[in-house]
């Protein structure tokens, strides 16, 4: 009852934080000079053109009333019209949203799967050199942004060794067959290797550079709650039945140290998302970030609206999952 | 494990001499660039454009690092370029410092209203990707350096605020402030006399991290054409610059390149660094 109830309050609470990104975003978007309108017309255009053209935008109201009437269309699915690109913005971000999911999703797998690798390490050698260069990694892995790491792949992968693409999704050459925007599960559903291997050769450094940061947090963090946990009774109880010790750390402590970087791992993974904007200029990557940038440059109104709304969704809806998780996860927290 | 902690204080200090040296060296070179850059940073001149780096062939003296292909110096436009990086890094890890632990002090320390409006604002806050925030601020205030701080200060003063919350909520539980209470300081002395100073060593490290990380949103905001309007020369203008031309003349990209990774690693390796020397429980 009291785990139900503690959900409840985490939606609304959720719901609060939507509405009010929401809000401020439509009031940020409004105060923004140059007028979006005036763009679209021929010189010659009349002031009737003008305020025609405004009314047809809703611009004419005020910016509650817009809200209002913009909020209403939102709980239906249906965010505007963009004034740049003349398609709704639904469908616009809908068909970016995958591409920027899949590389979101690439790095986060990445980044797990190095920390993990980073953090295993230097537990299974604590306390030698392995350990002490995993450290020094780990530092510089998180000092340094991705967009850094960004410019520094393209340097050494694009330049120095050209071993993979520095721009773009899939080679424009290739014929798709795929009826969804999800490219890289569908090329894998329709085992068609061909077209994975040449998106995989394109996402490579965009999806490291977004994940060599979080790589490193997880590392560090996983690393000393692994440690913590080798120090306990039921550890070396399992040492004492004679389990070797990297059996030991995978098999006995990596369970119960996991629950503590779970939660980081979360809302570093809303960070990592938000770094998609950045790394998809950088790489030309045709996702919902490098479009945004474009819609803010073209003072695309609508379009801005429904990406900052559509990665502030996604960013809750994250952390939902991983209280959710969290909670399920941890006994004492489900009674509670 | 034995000589654990001298280990340990030794690396330390070898980390703050490089942080601290390489950020001394990038300050001299701002504050002294007219007197120190060999040549003038905006000067263009097509007869030594794309000239490569003093090592390799076809080189020419006093353009140390090479040309770019407008024929402009690399050397003198990194050193120009260290001026607004740091007038950016401090100015706005400043402000974002003072207004994100105010806040977070105050969230912490007082709890109740002001906790609960101060946290929601940073949930919303944390729901906007930071960059395309960043982006879509510069669109409304206009380009230039003012903008770019404000825009920093507007997004980053989560960062402290969140941790500064967290660290005072656990000052305030301690006896030494339960004690301050019964001797009679009012709430306000409390928080300004014994909780704050317990909190600075986080504030400190958070800045020099900041500081960083301004120097990174600057160089990101240059790098899609949206930090200042002027001619002057910024590093991520540069590497802005430098990604176009990466296969005729790939030094225009790397040294800007190396100034600003080195830079950033040596504002947070100085942080953490200080931290560590000033932390009563790990000294």
């Amino acid at each position: 009852m009291q785990f139900l109830r503690a959900i409840l309050l985490r939606l609304a609470t959720t719901a609060v934080t939507l509405f009010g990104a929401a809000l401020i975003v439509f009031v940020v978007v409004r105060v923004v000079p140059g007028n979006p309108i005036a763009m679209m017309l021929p010189p010659n255009a009349t002031e009737d053109d003008v305020a025609r053209l405004r009314a047809l935008y809703g611009l004419d109201k005020s910016i509650m009333e817009q809200f209002v009437i913009w909020l209403g269309g939102v709980v239906q699915g249906d965010f505007g019209t963009s004034i740049s690109l003349r398609r709704p913005v639904a469908e616009l971000v809908l068909g970016r949203l995958p591409a920027t999911l899949e590389l979101s999703i690439l790095a986060l797998i990445l980044a797990v799967a190095l920390g993990g690798a980073m953090a295993l390490l230097g537990t299974r050698w604590r306390g030698r050199r392995t350990e002490a260069a995993v450290d020094v990694a780990n530092g510089v892995g998180m000092s340094v942004p991705d967009f850094l790491w960004g410019l520094l792949l393209i340097l050494l992968f694009g330049v120095l060794w050209p071993l993979f693409h520095i721009s773009g999704r899939v080679s424009p050459q290739l014929d798709l067959p795929f009826s969804t925007n999800f490219y890289l599960f569908e090329s894998l559903l329709r085992l068609r290797f061909d077209i994975t291997a040449d998106l995989l050769a394109h996402m490579f450094m965009p999806s490291v550079a977004l994940a060599l940061p979080l790589a490193a947090i997880i590392g560090q963090l996983l690393k000393q709650s692994l440690k913590e946990t080798m120090g306990l009774d039921y550890v070396t109880l399992a040492r004492t039945k004679g389990y070797g010790e990297t059996r030991v750390i995978l098999r006995e402590a990596l369970r119960n140290a996991v629950l503590p970087t779970l939660t980081l791992v979360g809302v570093q993974f809303t960070f990592l998302i938000g770094g998609t904007v950045i790394i998809e200029r950088l790489f030309s990557y045709e996702g919902l970030g490098n479009m945004a940038i474009d819609a803010v440059i073209n003072r695309d109104l609508p379009l801005i609206q429904g990406i900052v709304i559509v990665f502030a969704a996604l960013f809750t809806a994250v952390n939902l999952v991983v209280d959710l998780t969290y909670a399920a996860l941890n006994p004492r927290l489900r009674h509670a | 494990m034995r000589d654990g902690r001298g280990q340990i204080r030794r690396r330390a200090g070898l980390r703050l001499w490089l942080s601290g040296g390489w950020l001394a060296l990038v300050l001299f070179g701002a504050v002294f660039a007219p007197w120190v850059a060999p040549q003038d940073p905006l000067m263009q001149d097509l007869f030594t454009s794309r000239l490569p780096p003093f090592w390799m062939e076809g080189a020419e003296p006093g353009y140390w690092l090479g040309t770019d292909n407008l024929g402009r110096d690399v050397l003198s436009r990194i050193l120009h370029g260290a001026r607004i990086a740091l007038i950016v890094a401090v100015s706005a890890g400043a402000a974002t410092c003072l207004i994100g632990a105010t806040l977070g002090l105050i969230a912490g320390y007082f709890r109740g209203m002001a906790d609960i409006v101060i946290s929601r604002l940073v949930d919303i806050w944390m729901a906007f990707p930071p960059v395309l925030f960043a982006i879509l601020l510069i669109a409304v205030l206009g380009t230039g350096l003012t903008s770019i701080i404000v825009a920093i200060v507007v997004i980053d003063w989560t960062r402290f605020a969140r941790v500064v919350r967290a660290e005072a909520m656990n000052q305030g539980a301690m006896d030494y402030v339960a004690s301050a209470q019964v001797a009679g300081y009012s709430r306000l002395r409390t928080m300004l006399v014994e909780i704050l100073p317990n909190v600075l060593p986080t504030i400190g490290a958070l800045l020099t991290l900041e500081m960083g990380i301004s120097v990174i949103v600057e160089a990101i905001l240059s790098f899609v054409n949206l930090s200042i309007p002027t001619d002057d020369p910024t590093w991520g203008g540069m590497i802005a610059e430098g990604r176009q031309a990466i296969h005729q003349s790939w030094w225009v990209l790397v040294f800007p390149l190396v100034t600003l990774f080195l830079t950033v690693l040596s504002f947070s390796q100085l942080g953490e660094g200080l931290k560590d020397r000033f932390d009563p429980v790990l000294r």
